[in-house]
């Protein structure tokens, strides 16, 4: 019953907008993935599966749907782009022991999105090992031209860098109100992507994580809209309060 | 006074007592002694300075110096709702004891306890335990339970009125329950202020067993001299500072013994605490008490209260209860009066004699509290009471509890729906919501069942639930409790050194001076200066939980503001503010300024009668403005707001915001809505139509972040997820989660889950107040008088002041308001020379 409701809100015209890093052009789309036409890679950050049963685990039952909830949104992505290849830019499990929790039918649904397309996990700090039983190859970092794919951004980026690790999100004041919503945020030679989990969190782009990374160069916050992306100049986006 | 002299049922050593100290125990002391010796249950409703505490323990006294000598057991549980009201009445209970020379021990037992002495409690309970709420809850937790209140004869409830009004009150009424199943025929006292209904708070005490505790009145005490400040100065539109009136609480001040300053928040407070210093030429002892002040600060402030040392405290509610320090002759209070029942009590902290009138001074800090402050004053002289009612029991809180029980030992589920049946908040639940809270917590409730493997609670082969192991037992000693407060970072001061190059170096280990919300703190980019306690502070560096200051010089320091402790205009104030600006000849009453105000209003605009609403519309700069008038609390205002911009925004009106405050509510829009009135393509009735809390308010509750707010914080009090202890989780963000999130996947997968019911169901009386609403859109349907106009309307200036300031901490924003209110009041009384212009 639920299944069926996220489909329909999901049916809206997905608008992307161009995101070009180091010479090389993308497209970012409303969902929080990057797609890069010529390599057909898709690539997307901290999907952190089972992060509800790991806070089970530990005496917290959270709505055990948030893999299901991510990994529906990963398909109805990959359905749009049909990517030869994903790239999953690691924290992709919540903990070591996730991938051995995942149920039989969202083991399935992993296995139906590999089908037929190149994986990779780049490994992250929560999932530093590769995931046993599941498909795909494992590696700690990946390139696109110019472009090192990590998990962890680095202070000296090199000719360019994606990656992920800080759940950046920002917030904007409005008349009567304020929005506060994942985003790329991104200079000309590095982007750091929103995360993609159903139940990852957020980390303000005005954050001290993000100063040793882009210094005082300018930047914008391409933030995930409902069907589009809004490209916010940090001078719009506040500190939490 | 209708003293007894000598009454034969005092033992000996009391009656002594009583004759050494030259008193006799008052009419109402003694019949709350027969009620105890005829085993009744009793409530006690007297006002402040009645000798309340002492006719609450005075039937134990009695009952324990008889009692043969033995075998150490828990004879009168003590519950009230401060930790400090606690240790004070320990004092006071301590006193008599020694004095009367009676064999009988009296311990308190907070969070601040010592492990070591919790313990030896457990083991070697005293005759008489003073605790709160929530150390009932934690010892009701444990295995020894029963052997440890299965002697206890007597429950007193102290500041009753103030316990059940919350959540808090539903887990006491909780507990009580268990505690009569362990301890039969264990009577219970509570001890209120007066209150609007008594009878309720009877049914709250009461049980299966124990249908009809006995109502006992004190005589009342003489009726306050309460007085508002007709100031001198120009009077401010908007804004809660009350600045202007600073040199004349300076005076009042120099004229009193002890004044208490009470104001409605923590802000408050320290702004005016900073303001009077400011002003304190002839140095007069003025001291600063909130909760959140560290513990030995406020205990000092206490003493030097006792001591006769101060002459003014400035204070928020902490000071609220009935903790007697010293002798107050002046209670100030800063700010809205927010509620009759409210202020009579807080101004009964002056003066704990009876015969003598307490002596207030309300100073408003704008016109329209003002208002209020008069109908405050008119209610208090008739003695009216607007205390609130009664609740229905909240399903997260019970399912904190059915984990405690869980704890204590295993239960069948009958059984236990019985006992909680016996709590009054929860006499009506269904069976079914108790069995859908009882899967809730053992394995969150869903309908996929996926975590069977982790739940915390199961059956056992008899059927009885019991807890899964023993981390379950400490999560839930580490979570109980239905306060849940922001994040707060310990406020420390650096150990400043100097290194070996001769540069002074950063140290911690200083000492803390209190708490404060992170939110603020992250608002502050080190070397940013802030106030705190009343001292200017330069934050060095964030810790861990800790901010690390230093002491600094500023003028222009920022002043944190915390969340949460903004109480509501009562609705019994709020019709009688109505009907005040509805009758011109009670005017006289107010000051000038604010009869002329009024005046200009009614020659602009109009003044609504009091049974109808009135709605304004006029242009402003290029927009469209609606303010009505519906003086329900700042609440219902918002909700009431963002209802409406959403109707406003399918009749293609083109809203862009509104705001709201606890009198008016302001919309702005690019559509002329005034216009379109006139020429009938506009129904305001129907814009105002109860049908807005139909499927308006359901679309927009999923959304709001209100509502969202409220999830977390029933998410918390359930258990679902924990309380962020601040230091433990060093890896902050990736071992939380955010409730937001957990929210939108629980309201896609399952919209009826019992934790979404539970949210629902305080947004009806929290955040949201929209019982509230519900009232008032019922009580203006075809009442609703609408007035276009050409500019700004005098009554509209506050709210239109209002406008833009920044939600959180927008109290810091006052002087801004200041500035701008001038052009404002320009514009509205401004061309037509009216009589403000020349007198203002």
């Amino acid at each position: 019953m639920g299944l069926r409701a996220i489909r329909q809100e999901r049916a809206v015209e997905m608008v992307p907008a161009g995101l070009t890093l180091a010479g090389v052009p993308f497209l970012a789309d409303p969902s929080g993935a990057l797609f890069h036409e010529g390599e057909g890679a898709l690539l997307v950050a901290d999907l952190h599966l089972e992060k509800g049963s790991s806070f089970a685990r530990r005496g917290m039952l959270l709505p055990p749907y948030d893999t299901g909830e991510t990994l529906l949104a990963l398909a109805t992505v990959v359905a749009r782009y049909a990517p030869r290849l994903v790239i999953a830019l690691g924290d992709s499990f919540h903990d070591p022991h996730a991938a051995a929790r995942l149920s039989d039918a969202d083991r399935g649904r992993i296995a139906d999105l590999q089908r037929g397309r190149a994986w990779l996990w780049l490994t992250g700090n929560h999932d530093p090992l590769p995931h046993g039983g599941l498909d795909g190859d494992v590696a700690a970092e990946a390139a696109i031209g110019l472009l090192t794919l990590r998990h962890e951004p680095q202070p000296d980026c090199g000719t360019g860098e994606i990656a992920g690790h800080l759940h950046p999100v920002a917030k904007v004041l409005g008349t009567g109100g304020v929005a506060r919503r994942r985003c790329f945020l991104a200079d000309a030679k590095r982007c750091v992507m929103p995360a993609f989990g159903a139940y990852a969190g957020g980390l303000n782009i005005h954050h001290a994580a993000f100063t040793p990374l882009f210094g005082a160069r300018p930047r914008l916050a391409h933030a995930l809209g409902r069907d589009r992306i809004y490209a916010i100049p940090m001078s719009r986006c506040v500190a939490d309060a | 006074m209708l003293d007894i002299a000598s009454p034969p049922a005092l033992p000996a050593p009391i009656t002594a007592w009583f004759a050494t100290r030259g008193w006799a125990p008052r009419a109402h002391q003694m019949a709350l002694l027969e009620q105890a010796e005829a085993g009744r249950s009793t409530l006690l409703v007297a006002p402040t300075g009645a000798g309340k505490t002492l006719a609450g323990f005075l039937p134990s006294l009695v009952d324990l110096q008889r009692r043969p000598r033995g075998k150490a057991a828990l004879h009168t549980l003590y519950i009230s709702p401060l930790k400090a009201l606690s240790v004070d009445v320990a004092r006071n209970v301590e006193g008599p004891v020694t004095e009367m020379g009676l064999p009988i021990r009296v311990e308190t037992r907070t969070g601040d306890t010592p492990a070591a002495k919790r313990q030896r409690q457990r083991r070697d309970p005293p005759d008489i335990l003073l605790t709160t709420p929530e150390q009932l809850a934690l010892l009701l937790a444990t295995p020894d339970s029963l052997a440890f209140f299965k002697d206890l004869r007597r429950i007193v409830l102290d500041e009753l009125h103030a316990l059940v009004t919350n959540k808090r009150g539903d887990l006491l009424a909780l507990d009580l329950a268990r505690l009569r199943r362990l301890a039969p025929g264990v009577q219970t006292v509570g001890l209120s202020a007066t209150v609007r209904d008594p009878v309720e708070l009877c049914a709250y005490l009461g049980g299966r067993d124990d249908p009809a505790p006995v109502m006992v009145t004190a005589p009342e005490g003489a009726k306050a001299e309460i007085t508002m400040l007709d100031t001198r100065e120009r009077l401010p539109w908007a804004g809660h500072s009350a600045r202007h009136a600073l040199g004349e609480i300076y005076e009042a001040l120099r004229r009193c013994k002890l004044a208490l300053i009470f104001t409605n928040t923590r802000f408050q407070a320290e702004q005016l605490f900073w303001d009077l210093w400011k002003h304190n030429a002839d140095n007069l002892p003025i001291a600063l008490h909130h909760g959140s002040l560290d513990a030995s600060q406020r205990r000092r402030v206490e003493a030097a209260m006792a001591a006769g040392t101060l002459k003014a405290v400035v204070c928020t509610a902490t000071l609220d209860l009935g903790i007697d320090w010293g002798d107050v002759d002046l209670v100030i209070n800063v700010g809205a009066p927010k509620g009759a029942s409210r202020i009579i009590q807080r101004i009964g902290r002056a003066n704990h004699r009876l015969d003598e009138p307490s002596r207030a001074l309300l100073v408003p800090s704008n016109r329209f509290e003002v208002i209020e402050c008069r109908a405050a004053i008119d209610a208090a002289a008739h003695g009216v009471q607007d205390t609130p009612v009664p609740r229905t029991g909240a399903l997260d809180v019970l399912a904190q509890h059915v984990l405690g029980m869980a704890c204590a030992a295993p239960f069948e589920a009958d059984a236990l729906f019985s006992e909680i049946t016996d709590a009054a908040p929860y006499a009506h639940i269904d069976r079914d919501n108790f069995d859908r809270v009882i899967d809730f917590v053992a394995h969150g409730g869903y309908a996929l069942r996926a975590y069977d493997r982790f739940a915390k609670i199961r059956q056992d082969a008899d059927g009885r639930w019991r807890v899964s192991n023993g981390r379950v037992a400490q999560q839930y000693r580490m979570n109980v409790g239905t306060i849940v407060a922001a994040t707060m970072l310990k406020v420390r001061l650096a150990r400043s050194r100097t290194g070996a190059s001769g540069k002074p170096v950063m140290g911690r280990g200083g000492r803390v001076l209190g708490e404060i919300e992170d939110g603020f703190l992250e608002s502050l980019v080190p070397g940013d200066t802030f106030i705190f306690g009343g001292e200017v502070l330069a934050l060095q560096a964030i810790v861990e939980d800790e901010a690390i200051v230093q002491r600094a010089r500023s003028d222009t320091p920022k002043i944190p503001a915390w969340g949460g402790s903004k109480f509501p205009l009562s609705t019994y104030l709020a019709s009688r503010v109505r009907s005040m600006l509805s009758e011109p000849h009670a005017w006289p009453e107010l000051p000038d300024q604010v009869q002329d105000w009024l005046d200009i209003q009614a020659a602009r605009s109009l003044l609504p009668a009091a049974d109808t609403m009135l709605v304004e519309t006029y242009p402003r700069a290029g927009r469209h403005y609606l303010v009505a008038y519906p003086f329900e609390g700042r609440l219902a205002h918002q909700t009431l707001g963002m209802l409406l911009t959403r109707r406003l925004e399918r009749a293609g009106m083109k809203p862009l915001g509104f705001v709201g405050n606890d009198y008016a509510l302001a919309v702005w829009m690019r559509a002329d809505i005034g216009a379109r009135s006139r020429n009938g393509l506009v129904d305001l009735d129907a814009l105002f139509g109860e049908d807005m809390l139909g499927d308006d308010l359901e679309a927009w509750l999923d959304e709001s972040s209100l509502m969202k707010r409220t999830f977390r914080s029933c998410a918390i009090i359930a258990g679902l997820i924990e309380k962020r202890h601040p230091g433990r989780e060093k890896t902050g963000r990736q071992m939380t989660v955010s409730t937001d999130l957990v929210y939108d996947v629980l309201r896609r997968h399952e919209p009826d889950h019992i934790l979404l019911q539970a949210a629902r169901e305080d947004a009806a009386t929290g955040l949201l107040d929209l019982k509230r609403l519900g009232d008032l859109l019922g009580r203006i349907k075809g009442r609703i008088v609408h007035k276009a106009l050409d500019r700004v309307s005098p009554l509209s200036v506050p709210i239109m002041l209002e406008i833009g300031r920044e939600p959180v901490y927008g109290e810091a924003q006052d002087e801004i308001l200041a500035e701008a209110a001038e052009l404002l009041v320009e514009e509205a009384c401004g061309p037509e020379g009216n009589p403000a212009r020349t007198r203002g």
